[in-house]
């Protein structure tokens, strides 16, 4: 929760475009126009130590374009990025930089592509800990492995063994061993458990529950699967091209959801209690990010859409514990409602 | 369904039972290619050793023994040079068993000069992007105009222009392979570049670079071993081309000298005494080729196709 | 529940296995597989990778990628064996009488052509029309899947539409011939949630409109959930536990079952840790002796590692599981146990 004081993690208005363009020749011999893609669009999180931060939304909402913000993987459009209080973007020695590389890791889809097939197991887990100097020897390093091998639950002796010896849920361990062998505070988990069968993903959440609880770990969570972030998240974002709808702690999103989109979200979360509770798809799908319609991108598939919803952007506005960005809400046209799902309560 | 969880030690057993081998095995032209290449190499590298004569030197030789015709093809053949002897008495097998180590070694040399400069520039290209990558490949694009042998003769008569014909003789080894080389570094960038670009955005390089590797580390350590497979092929089948390109040049009488003779040289010398009936001088040289280049091409075939997970 | 099976099922399977030939061996991957679907019945096939389940919906639409093979047990669609049919006859059994969605709709449709045209051509190759007919009836086809704009869009390429809408095209396309049955192999894993519930809820419309049974092949419980009658979970290339969907869902017998469903996150009650199956589901190499499930099991016994239980009574479904040995008469009930 956000009331600790400083938070760990402080993004402010965080932006960035790609371009998309044509190449120039072509561009200039067809008279196009530049074409640029606003995967984020200005977004603002704070992230209290110890917490879990999901962001969810579907895809093309430039969820993942944050993951890869935040670990420095691209440089952001506008916007500033602070890790405990330190700019990422401002100007340090390769020391410092190092230094707070160390602090953060990140944790991707795809365990398929997250290790590089030719390295045995070892030397992948073992990469941080050379990259930033960890170990004091070679058998410091290898007790390392070995004790970060085993705190995923897997044999030490797997390390000698590559990455094709392994199944989908294992090679995601071998990728959370490696992620925490820089010893790091804050994990950007990007989409980690999509790419796996449902009770492998139970293991590898209770895995990241465990882990959190033992090294006060700070998780920022990326998913697209809402039962999955209502399990493990301290607080919720919701996404909708490039920009943050809502945020609320997680039991107050899912119970009084106030964004009209949050609410489409909630209601295509299939319903395994057999309440009988039907979906109700909304139609339309998500817009072009290279067009975004304007005023609140969202007002085109929205019922509650007015002639303000389509020229003026939202602000995100304070709402019991967290912001949603709604003219309707704000004016108060929208009623916000209870939900409950629990049926064994 | 790739089952490798026998974890049996010896690197003889994981040879044997790999789908490499596998599919090694069960192609019998490949295997033959194989026999034959290996068996021409070794032929070849152990010349000094094996060869009944040394041709090229002028002590040994005696214009008493020329132009003797092979044996099994003539009563006036003579055992001691089975595939009879040129003009000067020269020993037509041990000619062909040291021209043939000489183009072997043009061959792999301008291979790996080619391979050095296409993965470099290659890899720069591909990970780099932009400008740098637009600069490389027009390059390549304007190399890919100009037929290898022209550039090969243009780097030759440059060379030739600026040095004496005693001193070009000394050097003209390392004249070829440079200019086989150039000409076709153009297939490995490309090829490189295409790999780096689908594997740079793989997960893996990303932690990487999470980790704040610099990108030569990156490139070095991660990329370059994920994109190996596609440049052993285009290497392999590439073998073939160079020593065709250096015989080419070589009976073009650009290439090696009649003192240090490749295969194509040999080639060039029968070619002039072709006329008087002495065709065992040029055929046997030509055949040797042939035969050499055709077990390499068919190695290179194969080894695509293996390496191939489409086609497995 | 409805559809029960008071007559004939549309489609029978008994017995089917589907081999691999490897180098190493031959590998069993879907092993002594029986089922049926009875008209206008929706069964959903729900199992983790590898458990065999796409490779049955494409043994029964006879489209076993080979070196695939179907190599013993019968297939029968409205009595009639189909299993070892010719290529060409079962092609047109495809089309007319099984109609086939896939995960990717790109792959079922051709970029060269525009989706009127591969409407009017499925249509005209099974039904005696007129080409204008077949138009008329294609735009009818596009309509009832819900492409707004039926009549301009019909002229468009597959690569103008966004991926929930080329779905609907694909399902028009399997409505073509108004087939008895559809097999959907994973028809909304590659959509977005917000999609996945319109094509859900199409799927369900069309089925009770039409009568048309559905096989609908997931790894997504939640889909089964809402759209199935009953449900057959797979494991290790044999079925696990069959039964009606809500009894299957709410008191699964099969301790694989009961796992997996404790082990998906779900809006009820937020727990601190789901529950979870150690290990993972064995290799088709290593698929051990007596129940494939015995490695992970916390309920095994001797028997469990040397003899392999077939599907037998248990409370409203059936399962393979020796607990329900005797005629599920005194079947532990499994809630208790795996919670405690």
């Amino acid at each position: 929760m956000p009331d600790g004081g400083a938070d760990f993690v402080r993004i402010e208005g965080l932006k960035r475009h790609f371009d998309v363009s044509a190449p120039w020749l072509v561009r200039k011999l067809e008279g196009r126009p530049r074409q640029v893609v606003q995967a984020v669009d200005g977004i603002d999180i704070e992230i209290a130590k110890g917490e879990t931060f999901s962001l969810v939304g579907e895809s093309g909402c430039g969820k993942s374009t944050v993951a890869r913000l935040v670990v420095g993987l691209y440089p952001p459009t506008a916007g500033r990025i602070e890790i405990d209080g330190n700019d990422m973007a401002g100007r340090r020695s390769r020391t410092d930089m190092a230094a707070l590389r160390r602090r953060m890791q990140m944790i991707f889809q795809d365990p398929f592509a997250s290790l590089n097939p030719r390295w045995r197991v070892f030397d992948i887990i073992a990469e941080p800990i050379r990259a930033f100097g960890l170990s004091t020897g070679k058998a410091d390093l290898e007790a390392r492995v070995a004790a970060l091998l085993r705190q995923v639950k897997l044999n030490p002796a797997d390390g000698r063994k590559y990455p094709h010896e392994f199944s989908g849920g294992q090679r995601q361990r071998i990728s959370i061993a490696r992620a925490l062998a820089s010893e790091p505070e804050f994990l950007v988990c990007d989409e980690p458990t999509s790419a796996l069968d449902v009770s492998v993903q139970a293991q590898i959440l209770n895995l990241m529950v465990d882990l959190q609880r033992r090294l006060q770990l700070t998780y920022l969570f990326i998913s697209h699967n809402l039962a999955v972030v209502y399990h493990i998240s301290t607080r919720v974002g919701v996404m909708y091209l490039g920009r943050l709808v809502e945020v609320a702690p997680t039991d107050t999103l899912f119970r009084r959801p106030k964004h009209p989109y949050t609410r489409m979200l909630l209601d295509t979360i299939p319903d395994l209690e057999m309440t009988g509770r039907q979906r109700s798809p909304v139609g339309g799908e998500v817009p072009s990010p290279i067009n975004p319609p304007s005023g609140c991108t969202f007002h085109p598939r929205c019922p509650f859409a007015n002639d303000r919803c389509k020229t003026e952007r939202p602000k995100a506005l304070p709402i019991e514990g967290g912001t949603v960005a709604c003219h309707a809400i704000e004016e108060g046209r929208l009623p916000i409602e209870d939900r409950t799902y629990a049926l064994n309560t | 369904m790739t089952d490798r969880s026998t974890s049996q030690p010896g690197w003889l057993h994981k040879v044997t039972d790999s789908d490499i081998w596998w599919s090694f095995k069960s192609s019998s032209l490949t295997v033959i290619a194989a026999i034959g290449t290996i068996l021409i190499v070794v032929l070849a590298f152990l010349s000094p050793v094996l060869a009944p004569h040394t041709p090229f030197d002028p002590a040994t030789l005696s214009l008493s023994d020329g132009l003797k015709p092979p044996v099994l093809l003539s009563p006036d053949g003579d055992w001691a040079f089975p595939l009879g002897t040129d003009d000067q008495g020269r020993d037509i097998l041990s000619s062909i068993m040291y021209g043939t180590r000489l183009s072997l070694i043009v061959g792999f040399a301008s291979v790996v000069v080619a391979m050095a400069i296409g993965i470099a520039l290659g890899l720069l290209s591909g990970y780099f992007g932009g400008a740098v990558d637009a600069l490389i490949m027009r390059i390549a694009d304007v190399q890919l105009t100009f037929p290898a042998i022209l550039v090969a003769l243009l780097i030759d008569g440059i060379v030739r222009s600026v040095i004496s014909v005693q001193r070009h003789d000394e050097i003209a080894v390392f004249v070829i392979v440079g200019a086989i080389g150039l000409s076709f570094w153009v297939q490995y960038a490309r090829t490189v570049r295409g790999s780096v670009m689908v594997e740079k955005n793989k997960e893996y390089v990303q932690a990487a670079r999470v980790i704040g590797l610099s990108p030569l580390l990156i490139m070095v350590r991660h990329v370059l071993p994920n994109v190996t497979g596609p440049v052993l092929v285009i290497a392999t089948i590439n073998l073939g081309l160079a020593i065709i390109t250096e015989a080419t040049l070589s009976f073009l009488g650009v290439g090696l000298p009649s003192t240090e003779p490749s295969l194509g040289t040999l080639i060039r010398l029968g070619n002039d005494v072709l006329q008087s009936g002495d065709w065992w001088i040029t055929v046997f040289p030509a055949a040797t080729l042939a035969a050499l280049v055709l077990a390499v091409n068919l190695l290179g075939d194969w080894l695509r196709d293996a390496l191939n997970p489409k086609l497995r | 529940m409805a559809a029960a099976s008071n007559n004939q099922p549309l489609l029978e399977v008994r017995n089917l296995r589907v081999e691999f030939p490897t180098r190493r061996g031959t590998l069993l991957a879907v092993d002594d597989v029986s089922f049926d679907i009875a008209p206008g019945e929706v069964l959903g096939v729900v199992g983790e990778s590898g458990a065999g389940k796409s490779l049955t919906g494409n043994a029964i639409i006879g489209l076993l990628e080979p070196p695939g093979r179907v190599a013993g047990g019968e297939i029968r669609l409205e009595g009639r064996r189909i299993d070892n049919l010719p290529y060409e006859q079962m092609r047109k059994i495809r089309g007319a009488r099984i109609g086939a969605i896939f995960q990717d709709p790109l792959t079922s449709l051709n970029p060269l052509y525009s989706v009127g045209r591969q409407l009017v051509e499925t249509i005209q190759t099974h039904k005696p029309l007129s080409a204008a007919q077949a138009r008329t009836r294609a735009i009818d086809l596009l309509k009832e899947v819900g492409i707004p704009g039926a009549e301009m869009r019909i002229d468009h390429y597959p690569h103008q539409f966004s991926g929930g809408m080329r779905q609907r095209v694909v399902i028009a396309l399997a409505l073509c011939a108004d087939p008895r049955l559809i097999v959907a192999d994973e028809p909304t894993t590659a959509l977005d949630v917000s999609i996945q519930a319109q094509i859900i809820a199409l799927l369900k419309r069309l089925c009770r409109e039409h009568g048309t049974a559905v096989m609908l092949v997931t790894h997504d419980m939640g889909v089964i959930a809402e759209t199935a009658d009953r449900v057959a979970v797979m494991y290790a290339g044999r079925v696990a536990e069959i039964g009606p969907v809500r009894d299957v869902v709410k008191h699964a017998r099969h301790p694989y079952t009961k796992g997996l469903m404790g082990s998906i996150p779900s809006l009820g009650v937020r727990t601190d840790r789901l529950t979870q199956i150690d290990g993972a589901m064995p290799r088709l190499t290593e698929i051990p002796s007596g129940c494939a499930f015995n490695p992970r099991c916390t309920f095994k016994g001797q028997r469990c590692l040397v003899e392999r239980p077939n599907l037998m009574p248990a409370g409203d479904t059936r399962a393979a599981c020796w607990l329900h040995d005797r005629g599920g008469v005194g079947a532990p009930i499994l809630k208790e146990t795996v919670d405690a």
